[in-house]
């Protein structure tokens, strides 16, 4: 049974990790949650990369964000990936699948899932 | 919208943006009848505003000119039989300004689209305005399912950040063992 007091514990478990993560975060993912990107599935598109990112540990070198309409509807979900030194990589119509492949291949292992991009999702 | 816990996604990302610092989310069902309210301590809306905010080109957005969240919420109302109703009372009038949005559904309605992933809603939430108290309860007939972030920030202290992933992680699973 999970209870209010396992916080507590997290809490005394994190203590250390989260002053090193404070300003650390050299790649970041931002999800496009406006009504459009709600509608067409970005829900569990977030909370893909969120439990990739719990899983992955690398919470101090990443961060996943929420943004609001990024203007191009038809295209959503739209993920946009900013890594240091790189410039930044716009995703579409992703799903929860594409998620973890993208976190796998770009933010763990630097190399662009370019047929998920925007350039190749245009057509 | 596939499920409602996506409109209640939608309405309550409103009341992050009109800056509210309470954010209330209450289901309330019984056999027939499913019934959500959001309600918020944000800067509301003046009376004109108010009076169109229905209709699908009133937005506040400033890449187009059309806003569909609310229109959605009323119309999926009221095609099952239900019904809709926002109040509000703007900052500019009021000291106890906010916004609440109710909607109930017939759930027997051919039309009645499910509740879906709320959980997934809620961590959504959470993850994108960790700043913000957020008071959940669902009641059924069997049960009344509560989680409030003020509650977890106690026990967190001021350090932890409610949008980490293992907090997050801790959510959804204390939501997912009480449904």
């Amino acid at each position: 049974m999970k209870t209010l007091a396992e916080l507590s514990a997290i809490r005394d478990r994190m203590k250390n990790k989260i002053a090193v993560r404070e300003g650390s975060n050299e790649t970041r993912i931002v999800v496009g949650m406006a009504t459009c990107g709600i509608a067409a599935g970005a829900r569990p598109v977030l909370n893909a990369f969120v439990e990739e990112l719990e899983k992955s540990g690398l919470a101090g070198e990443v961060s996943v964000s929420q943004t609001g309409c990024i203007g191009m509807c038809r295209f959503e979900p739209i993920v946009e990936v900013m890594r240091a030194g790189e410039e930044k990589t716009t995703y579409v119509k992703m799903t929860p699948e594409k998620a973890r492949e993208v976190f796998e291949k770009h933010i763990k292992g630097g190399k662009i899932v370019t047929e998920y991009t925007k350039a190749e999702g245009l057509n | 919208m596939k499920e409602l816990s996506l409109n209640i996604l939608d309405i309550a990302q409103n009341s992050v943006k009109a800056r509210a610092t309470c954010v209330k989310i209450e289901i309330t069902e019984d056999a027939d009848t499913l019934a959500f309210a959001i309600t918020d301590n944000g800067c509301g809306m003046e009376k004109d505003f108010l009076a169109n905010v229905t209709n699908p080109f009133t937005t506040t957005r400033k890449t187009r000119r059309v806003g569909l969240g609310l229109p959605f919420l009323k119309m999926e109302a009221e095609m099952t039989g239900g019904s809709f109703e926002i109040t509000s009372k703007s900052e500019k009038e009021y000291e106890d300004h906010g916004t609440r949005v109710f909607a109930s559904f017939n759930k027997n309605s051919i039309d009645f689209i499910p509740l879906g992933d709320i959980v997934d809603t809620i961590c959504t939430l959470i993850h994108g305005s960790e700043d913000i108290d957020f008071e959940f309860s669902h009641k059924t007939e069997e049960k009344e399912i509560t989680l409030s972030t003020a509650e977890m920030r106690e026990m967190l202290g001021e350090d932890i950040p409610l949008s980490s992933p293992e907090v997050l992680a801790w959510v959804r699973d204390y939501l997912t063992e009480l449904y």
